[in-house]
């Protein structure tokens, strides 16, 4: 283990180093044997602050070379830009290249939106997790999307108050509500952490975490298991603690978040790797005094975590140059200097595992300059990433979501309804559009 | 233009406007079309054309077979009236419009009442200022509504609010409102908050049309400043008070910026917490344009009904008044 780390610290450092050079050998040594019938020129959607100059290197380097020029068109992210997707597509002008979340993969699919592009990105397989690639293949052999970015799930706390309050790191979820309670009884004012209903990725990835497998599929039919004993057992868990209190039932990102972080009100967060992006801006008077640990498990000596968040690069239909496209987007993903852009510009963390390590990615997040190993920890736990299931309503169940548990933890009652409101939702939604469903 | 003579000089050449050749009679008939055709076409193209589009989606939906996966598992298809028994039978939706008349049942006479009184008082001779009070009661309407919101969202959030904070040194308890009913109020203060300025320019401008004689004459009279507020002033301004009322009834049935903005503050607002904010979700969230057009089209047409109902009524009772 730490053999290949410094192996890849080391290659990575000498990629580092011959920067454009080694960028422009590798596009010249790969493809010469293919000649593109003229300049094409790509759209791309997306969300990602600062892919324009990412893009650059493209146009400057490998792309000037196979005459490929993509132009960024910047959107608003989510589930927004794939209804705005679907419509362009209804028109058949959807741009060629698009950034989609993973979930939102079957919708657009199940749309006819995006290329197979199996072919032209098949080399590109062995930079990626297991799981990571199994989401853009919808488990066919067909390939829909090149992964860009991922976001295994890590639990964030307080180390200085930690010790104060003589709370341990919790391993396992038993041992997380006994912190809370534990916290509870030492500082009434304050909470562990809070059980927000306002990002539906986050309870999605702690299901997925305790091996939920909210869509399959037997035949022609899809199966919906979203009120399956694993997410139960979740719901269960969260809800137990918000109505005895132990934790906070206020959504995150609102001011009043932000305040209970920066002062020590919350002194934990279940979050995911891009964590202190947002904690650099919801709580900068706490710098430094943050840790970051492993998820904790369902059972104790297991190692398992969710992804919450993550996006890919896909091809639409309705793009006349595919085979151009797909070569962009695997660059885009698999070019180490192209994911050290991207990890500096637009703040992603790679899903390509070489990535993981190095560049921008060698040393801790500022904000953690006090966890010198964050990245390595943090690659450690990609690997670990259960895998996931998405259906082709996800953006139904993601709403259902929303208004069940935030009514619920409201009121403190039972989450496990709330749930089951959820699993009714999605399948109603699912035969009123004609999908098979098995029941 | 009052002379014939002045007007020959605008004639057409060599043809003096006394004389006209049938073709330019002809002209002159058809050139109220001619005038037309821009507003006609932009009518057609950017009102009759969408809204038309709209209807023919409501009446369509997609149906898809097996597991919807690759080409062809999709098509649009006739949907009948599908979509709109759908939409009625919906309890969100009918829970939506409860809920935004309960919320209108603040704000309308709330904002009604403020805008008048305060457009009375600036008529007053007694109030010095004017001017600066005017634009002050009308500057909140100039800030865009979602900016509104966010302001008063941060003010409503006990843990940043200087209210609670005020309260909190003072030892007195410090309400949610952000939840269940005082929710209501806090939107409503939101809508009043930037609505009445507006309203009251309105107002105001009626009152200021009312000749000083009437004023006079009740005077001399004997009225007092009160009995001309009451008796003369506002049965004069009742014109405007029912366009103000018209408009405030389709901005209440149309309220999206304030619960969308005040959303992701807390747990009481869900999603489809307003008809309009159903609609945005279907057709933007989950991606089901049919049913949102169907939505879209019974929201108009409530409002429709609604408003110019209340137009017809009020007609009625002015006629009724003129008649006596």
């Amino acid at each position: 283990m730490p053999y290949t780390k410094r192996r890849r610290l080391v290659s990575s450092a000498v990629a580092v180093a011959l920067g454009a050079t080694a960028l422009a050998a590798c596009g010249s040594s790969s493809d010469d044997g293919e000649t593109q019938a003229g300049p094409v020129s790509l759209t791309y959607w997306t969300w990602a602050p600062g892919m324009d100059k990412v893009v650059d290197l493209w146009n400057e380097g490998p792309g000037k070379k196979e005459r490929i020029t993509v132009t960024v068109k910047k959107q608003a992210s989510g589930d927004t830009l794939v209804t705005k997707i679907l419509t362009a597509h209804k028109a058949g002008k959807a741009p060629d290249l698009v950034q989609a979340e993973y979930q939102a993969l079957p919708t657009l699919v199940s749309n006819d939106a995006l290329a197979d592009i199996a072919d032209s990105v098949e080399d590109a397989k062995g930079e990626f997790a297991e799981g990571v690639w199994q989401q853009t293949t919808l488990g066919t052999d067909a390939v829909y999307a090149v992964p860009q970015d991922i976001g295994p799930m890590m639990f964030y706390y307080r180390e200085d108050l930690f010790k104060e309050y003589g709370l341990s790191v919790p391993a396992t979820w038993e041992e997380f509500a006994e912190t809370a309670r534990k916290l509870k009884k030492a500082a009434p004012d304050k909470d562990l952490t809070t059980f927000s209903a306002n990002d539906s990725g986050l309870f999605a990835g702690l299901a997925q975490q305790a091996g939920a497998r909210w869509w399959t599929t037997s035949g022609d039919k899809w199966k919906v298991g979203i009120n399956d004993d694993a997410t139960r057992k979740v719901a269960e868990f969260w809800g137990g603690l918000v109505e005895e209190g132990a934790v906070d039932n206020q959504p995150m990102y609102t001011p009043a978040w932000n305040k209970a972080l920066n002062t020590g009100k919350q002194i934990a967060w279940v979050s995911a790797v891009w964590a202190p992006g947002t904690l650099t801006t919801a709580a900068p008077d706490t710098k430094g005094k943050w840790a970051m640990a492993p998820l904790p498990q369902w059972n104790e000596g297991e190692s398992s975590t969710g992804s919450w968040g993550g996006s890919s690069t896909a091809v639409t239909t309705d793009s006349g140059h595919k085979e151009a496209a797909a070569k962009f987007a695997a660059w885009l993903n698999t070019d180490a200097d192209a994911l050290n852009a991207l990890a500096k510009e637009s703040g992603i963390y790679p899903a390509s595992t070489s990535a993981q390590l190095s560049g921008a990615f060698a040393g801790p997040p500022e904000y953690f300059s006090n966890q010198p190993d964050f990245y390595e920890k943090a690659a450690g736990i990609a690997k670990t990433t259960a895998p996931s299931a998405w259906g082709p309503n996800v953006n139904v169940a993601y709403t259902t979501f929303k208004d069940a548990f935030g009514a619920a933890a409201k009121n403190k009652s039972d989450f496990t309804a709330a749930l089951d409101t959820m699993q009714q939702d999605t399948v109603a939604d699912l035969k009123k559009q004609g999908f098979g469903v098995a029941e | 233009m009052k002379s014939p003579a002045r007007r020959t000089s605008y004639g057409v050449k060599g043809a003096p406007y006394a004389h006209p050749s049938p073709t330019a009679l002809e002209r002159a008939r058809s050139a109220p079309y001619f005038f037309l055709i821009p507003a006609s076409l932009l009518f057609l193209l950017f009102f009759a054309l969408p809204i038309g589009y709209a209807v023919w989606l409501s009446f369509r939906k997609v149906r898809v077979s097996g597991l919807g996966l690759g080409a062809g598992a999709r098509e649009e298809v006739w949907a009948g009236l599908e979509n709109y028994t759908g939409a009625l039978s919906d309890s969100e939706l009918l829970g939506g419009a409860l809920r935004v008349l309960g919320y209108g049942c603040i704000v309308v006479p709330v904002m009604l009442g403020l805008a008048l009184l305060f457009a009375l008082m600036l008529d007053s001779e007694k109030v010095r200022l004017t001017p600066f009070t005017r634009l002050a009661i009308f500057l909140p309407y100039a800030i865009p509504g979602v900016v509104a919101a966010l302001l008063w969202g941060f003010l409503y959030l006990p843990d940043v609010s200087p209210f609670h904070f005020v309260l909190d040194r003072l030892g007195l308890p410090q309400p949610d409102l952000l939840d269940g009913g005082p929710l209501y109020l806090a939107l409503s203060n939101i809508a009043v908050w930037g609505g009445t300025g507006f309203n009251m320019i309105v107002i105001y401008t009626a009152l200021r049309a009312i000749p000083a004689e009437v004023y006079e004459a009740a005077r001399l009279d004997g009225a007092t400043p009160l009995q001309i507020a009451l008796r003369i002033k506002i049965p004069m301004v009742a014109p405007s008070l029912v366009l103000t009322f018209f408009f405030s009834i389709i901005a209440t049935l149309q309220v999206f910026n304030e619960p969308t903005t005040l959303k992701p503050l807390t747990n009481s607002v869900s999603t489809t917490w307003s008809p309009l904010m159903k609609v945005y979700q279907d057709a933007f969230g989950n991606g089901d344009i049919h049913a949102a057009a169907a939505q879209a089209t019974l929201i108009a047409l409530a409002t429709l009904v609604l408003s110019f109902g209340f137009l017809r009524a009020a007609n009625r009772r002015n006629k009724q008044e003129a008649a006596r």
